[in-house]
């Protein structure tokens, strides 16, 4: 074949090839565009579901606090008004929301308000005593149901039996958003309240504060020991089997599925070493071994970076090997180690798995204060409210997951910063 | 010049390994009190791996091994029982590259006084600050900025610097490991008139690759080439008179 | 008990260091003789001596206390013929009673009687455990204070001590494996004492209901783990045929095409995906998948399940793309540049010399990535616990419900755990399972990209 023939085959077959070349840029192009497009979508799915949670809906209501009905005088000491007849006094208001209920109607009106107003009305009365003997309108919780109905999150053009709300109890509210006595407000009890039964007062600060606790666990126990095991591994440790068995150790330990872990913790720290269950401390622990490689091998990289010039000059004027490390090498690394941590955190964080087993799904209605006290955790929560039949619960897990993405983003951003604040390149 | 015959450092029979490849042959020499020796010789000679045995900073190295015998003061110091901290606060270091503390400047110089707990009191910490950076002839240039960076410093203020932070724990010996290759010649001038004048307190070695400044510091010189010592003597000798052809080969830029 | 251990390990600390340091300091005035090392160094030591060994039995203290004293109670508890009891709850109620945060009225006396011994017992525990710190404290200092002479070499000591801390710090991993293997070695055993191992491995039958009460008719249960394996293998590919193609070109296109401007934007905000909690995948596999899985599956007539594999395996595809994109993407980009140029110096085109060049010279690495997404997908857990099935069902029409490993040891911990029941220790058996083979695909995968890189080094 001489060079003319094959010049010629080739501008023939150019068309065909170049037509390839692009049509496979275009499928990475396209791959590429696929992911992002994921990753927006499930952002949108979650955003759309989970703003409506940050608002409550609430109803008017007028109470009336008769000092017969509630059995008090304007002296009542505080436990005389903890036992005070609130349930009465509400019952009177609920059985003049509209004129001339009947009885059945007055059970249907009932079911359209919290089970929390009790509360809400007597708390009323302990902010203001003076109201005693008059009249107040008070905007108060309404139910879930009413709720998930005014924000469209349920329809009401399904058949009745397939509603929660029959159409009496519609009708009554749309009266209610006729008279202006039902509106919707920012929802405190969202953040302020830890898990409840019912959807409309359930919250996240008991979660929330459990996750905190747990995080403050793991940092104090992963943090020292990532530091003292890299700074043995990089500076101190003679290269031989042990050494070696150590590091292989971590990048695999790094790869174990997180339910392992929680094995480990059911299997070995409630079982054996009987760690209280349920609580930060053992989710804690759990959490800290399961981040510690990841801490390490970031510990290390950032101890690796330090130049060996300054631990020389440390050394050449007689500073013994840790104070050559631990006075020099050690701060010097210390950005990229926090910013390790910080990731291992963020990951921790968002770890559900382990804590399950552990014990962690407890249904616990109030906010612990301590790390041995019985919490969820904010993904538990998130877990927890998924599965939950009632769909009140469904845009609760949505605007936690908004909440915990929130804080993983303000974490990364952290990390993001001190690295490139505070790390040098030498 | 004032001759004396107190040696400070003693070498004999001094092999250094690295696993199974010898970097020194039976290296043995005297270097005396208070004069500057230079070691000179082509690159990969062995010269900073034997300056480095002195102060036992190659123990840093895991696969080195050094055997034989060098004495400080007629003591032992390659041996297993050797204080090697002790030892490295007699012994100064001043490396090639200028290794600052990133801490300020007069923590940079305080740091060994305090480590080795040189000083009962601040003010007792600040005078030998002030002192080892005046005799390192830095403290004109930085009196009134001892708390910046020293790495904020000009390379040649680094390294005077590292001069007076390795004085400041009162050494007798400062062993200098080519330390104006890093510099530029005004720089270097400025380090090698103070080299001069740190004679007269202290002993000093000094591993160079200009035979220029060999000659311009050094009272005595020693030739390495190949992990051998071939040569060592007065420096006025080595370098206008030498006994051995390869010492004239490399000085006269044959090799090297 | 938080608070006054902390004061009085503050104040140990500060005592047994003025000690060290008060003691060496009379030794060189009465010897007038230069001491081997500074006199904070033997102040460290002393601080040492007082410090840890304090700490160890303050840790043990508070991690055995409540054991101790839990036992003690429960074998000294009256029991009543006839009741039944919960060791858990009833030690809970103890507990309350005790801290006066039960008013539920009408407890029965033993629970009283209980109850008071138990505050007793804490009590007792709680002076002891200050008198043995205490005492420990100061038979530690005292031991390191006869130690101080002139010649003693403190700083050496230290030294080495920090040496042992640092040890100490670096086994917690390797013990944490010990731990692993043990715990899922340990109650596997107790599994398979009652389970046969065959059983397990070999039968298609996945019913793990137990009878609750002995001799119960008619249920027994049966733990064959193969619908459970095959569960977990339909979703595991279901994810791959996601995550591989589009994981795999949108490496090949970031590496090769895009411009730096986009690597810039798109490597972060694939780490974003990555960062993604699993349980937020779960959610919308849950609220969004399923959903569309569904009606998808009706509009071409197959009637899904609303626990498909598909809707899983498809959001757990999306979860591992950024994991095979970053992997093949250091993995691309270690190819040698030389292998490019030769390719394209002969005038083949992009496509051309990925497809005929870097890909096959890429293939053992990409093949590790490949397996290491594997094993992440077979441990993902909260995925599928929320959107996959509960009922084990051998099949393999991923419109079907499925179960997988980790599902299945979710629920078999998630209620009451009774660790002398089969149900509760098959999480265990199956944990063991799980571990061995996501080990091994790592082991294989990180050998085979290592002996990838030595190549090209």
């Amino acid at each position: 074949m001489n060079s003319i023939v094959a010049q010629e085959r080739i501008i023939a077959l150019r068309k065909k090839r170049s037509a390839q070349d692009l049509r496979f840029k275009y499928y990475g192009f396209i791959a590429m565009c696929l992911a992002l497009a994921v990753l927006v979508f499930l952002l949108y799915s979650i955003f759309s579901r989970g703003f409506s949670a940050f608002q409550k809906t609430t109803i008017l209501l007028e109470i009336n606090y008769d000092q017969e009905v509630l059995k008090l005088t304007p002296d009542s000491t505080d436990q005389e008004i903890e036992k005070g007849k609130f349930f009465k006094v509400k019952k009177n208001a609920l059985n003049n929301v509209f004129e001339n209920l009947s009885k059945s109607d007055a059970k249907l009106i009932k079911k359209l308000f919290s089970t929390n107003i009790d509360k809400e009305i007597k708390n009323y009365y302990i902010d203001n005593p003076s109201v005693l003997n008059t009249t107040q309108k008070l905007w108060v919780t309404a139910h879930s149901n009413v709720d998930q109905m005014l924000k469209g999150n349920s329809r009401r053009d399904v058949p009745e039996d397939r509603r929660k709300l029959n159409d009496i109890q519609l009708s009554f509210i749309d009266q209610l958003v006729e008279e202006d006595r039902i509106q919707k407000e920012f929802n405190n009890f969202f953040f302020t309240r830890a898990d409840s039964r019912h959807p409309e007062i359930a919250g996240i600060a008991g979660s929330f504060m459990g996750s905190l606790l747990t995080l403050f666990v793991v940092f104090i126990l992963s943090f020292p020991i990532a530091i003292g095991a890299s700074v043995y591994l990089e500076e101190f440790a003679p290269k031989n089997k042990l050494t070696e068995l150590i590091e292989v150790n971590i990048s695999n330990l790094a790869a174990v599925p997180s339910i392992v872990f929680g094995l480990l913790g059911l299997g070995v720290l409630l079982n054996v070493f009987g760690f209280p269950r349920s609580t930060p401390l053992v989710g804690g622990t759990v959490l800290a071994l399961m981040t510690l490689p990841t801490i390490i091998i970031a510990c290390r990289a950032s101890l690796k970076a330090v130049p060996p010039s300054i631990k020389e000059g440390a050394l050449a004027i007689g500073a013994t090997k840790s104070q050559a490390v631990f006075h020099h090498v050690v701060p010097l690394a210390l950005p990229g180690t926090l910013t390790g941590t910080i990731i291992g955190l963020a990951q921790a964080l968002g770890e559900t798995a382990p804590l399950i087993m552990i014990g962690m799904v407890a249904f616990i209605p109030n906010i612990p204060t301590g790390i041995t006290e019985p919490s969820a955790s904010l993904p538990v929560q998130i877990f927890l409210w998924v599965e939950s039949a009632e769909r009140g619960f469904q845009e609760k897990s949505a605007a936690a997951i908004m909440i915990i993405l929130l804080f993983l983003f303000m974490m990364n951003a952290l990390a993001v910063y001190l690295r490139n604040r505070f790390e040098k390149k030498w | 010049m004032v001759e004396n015959n107190n040696t400070k450092i003693s070498a004999k029979d001094v092999d250094v390994f690295y696993s199974e490849k010898q970097a020194l042959n039976k290296i043995s020499m005297d270097i005396k009190e208070k004069e500057v020796t230079a070691l000179i010789g082509p690159s990969g000679c062995g010269k900073s791996t034997f300056l480095r045995c002195i102060n036992r900073m190659n123990d840093l190295i895991e696969i080195c091994k050094v055997t034989g015998s060098i004495k400080v003061d007629n003591e032992e110091i390659i041996s297993s029982s050797t204080d090697v901290v002790s030892l490295r606060s007699k012994i100064g270091m001043v490396f090639q590259k200028p290794n600052p503390f990133p801490k300020s400047i007069f923590d940079n110089v305080a740091y060994g006084p305090s480590i080795h707990g040189l000083a009962d009191t601040k003010s007792d910490l600040e005078n030998i600050v002030i002192t080892s950076l005046k005799k390192a002839g830095l403290y004109n240039e930085v009196k009134d900025r001892l708390n910046e960076p020293g790495t904020s410093l000009s390379g040649g203020q680094q390294q005077r610097l590292c001069i007076a932070r390795a004085i400041a724990v009162n050494p007798e010996i400062i062993l200098m490991d080519e330390p104006c290759s890093a510099l530029d010649p005004i720089a270097t001038a400025i380090i090698e008139e103070l080299i001069d004048e740190l004679r007269l307190n202290y002993t000093i070695i000094i591993v160079t690759h200009s035979m220029q400044q060999a000659a311009r510091v050094s009272q005595k010189t020693c030739f390495f080439h190949l992990g051998e010592l071939i040569e060592s003597g007065e420096t006025n000798k080595i370098f206008t008179n030498p006994d051995n052809t390869k010492t004239q080969d490399y000085i006269t830029g044959r090799f090297g | 008990m938080f608070f006054w251990s902390i004061v009085l390990i503050l104040i140990g600390i500060y005592s047994s260091y003025i000690l060290g340091k008060s003691r060496i300091k009379k030794l060189v005035y009465s010897t007038n003789l230069k001491p081997k090392s500074q006199y904070n160094y033997h102040a460290q030591y002393v601080l040492s001596w007082c410090l840890l060994p304090a700490l160890i039995v303050y840790f043990s203290w508070a991690i055995f206390e409540e054991q101790i004293i839990q036992n003690l109670i429960l074998d000294s508890f009256e029991y009543v013929e006839g009741a039944a009891y919960n060791d858990g709850l009833l030690l809970a109620e103890i507990r309350n009673v005790a801290n006066n945060t039960d008013f539920s009225e009408g407890k029965s006396q033993e629970i009283i009687n209980a109850a008071s011994q138990y505050k007793s017992l804490k009590l007792t525990s709680e002076i002891s455990f200050y008198i043995s710190i205490i005492i420990i404290m100061v038979l530690g200092s005292l031991y390191a204070v006869r130690k101080i002479n002139i010649q003693f070499n403190a700083q050496d000591t230290i030294e080495k001590y920090i040496k042992y801390i640092l040890i100490f710090c670096s086994s917690i991993a390797v013990l944490t494996t010990i731990g692993i293997i043990f715990s899922l070695i340990f109650e596997s055993f107790r599994f398979f004492s009652q389970v046969s191992i065959f059983e397990f491995l070999f039968s298609t039958e996945w019913y793990p209901f137990i009878p609750i009460r002995e001799g119960q008719a008619g249920a027994e249960g049966s733990f064959g783990a193969v619908p459970i394996f095959a569960g977990t293998f339909l979703v595991m590919i279901v994810a791959m045929c996601v995550a591989a193609p589009i994981g795999l070109l949108t490496a090949i296109y970031l590496s090769e095409y895009a411009s730096q401007k986009v690597r810039k934007t798109v490597k972060p905000l694939l780490e974003i995906l990555a960062g993604i909690p699993t349980i937020v995948y779960g959610f919308f596999a849950f609220v969004t998948v399923a959903p569309f899985v569904k009606s998808f599956g009706q509009s071409i007539g197959i009637d899904a399940s609303p626990t498909s594999a598909l809707a899983a395996g498809l959001v757990m595809g999306v979860m591992i793309i950024p994991f095979i994109s970053s992997l093949s993407d250091d993995v691309i980009n270690s190819v040698p540049q030389s292998l490019r140029e030769g390719s394209l110096g002969i005038g083949a085109n992009k496509a051309e010399t990925i497809k005929k060049v870097i890909l096959p010279a890429a293939l053992p690495g990409i093949v590790g990535a490949f397996l290491l997404a594997i094993s992440r997908a077979i441990g993902e857990t909260m995925i599928v616990v929320v959107a996959a099935g509960t009922a084990a069902n051998l099949t393999a029409n991923p419109f079907e419900n499925v179960t997988t490993v980790t599902v299945q040891i979710v629920v078999a911990l998630i209620g009451d755990q009774e660790f002398d029941n089969p149900r509760t220790l098959s999480a265990f058996a199956l944990g063991l399972v799980l571990f061995v083979i996501t080990l091994s695909l790592n082991v294989l995968a990180l050998r085979i990209v290592k002996k990838y890189r030595e190549r090209y080094e």
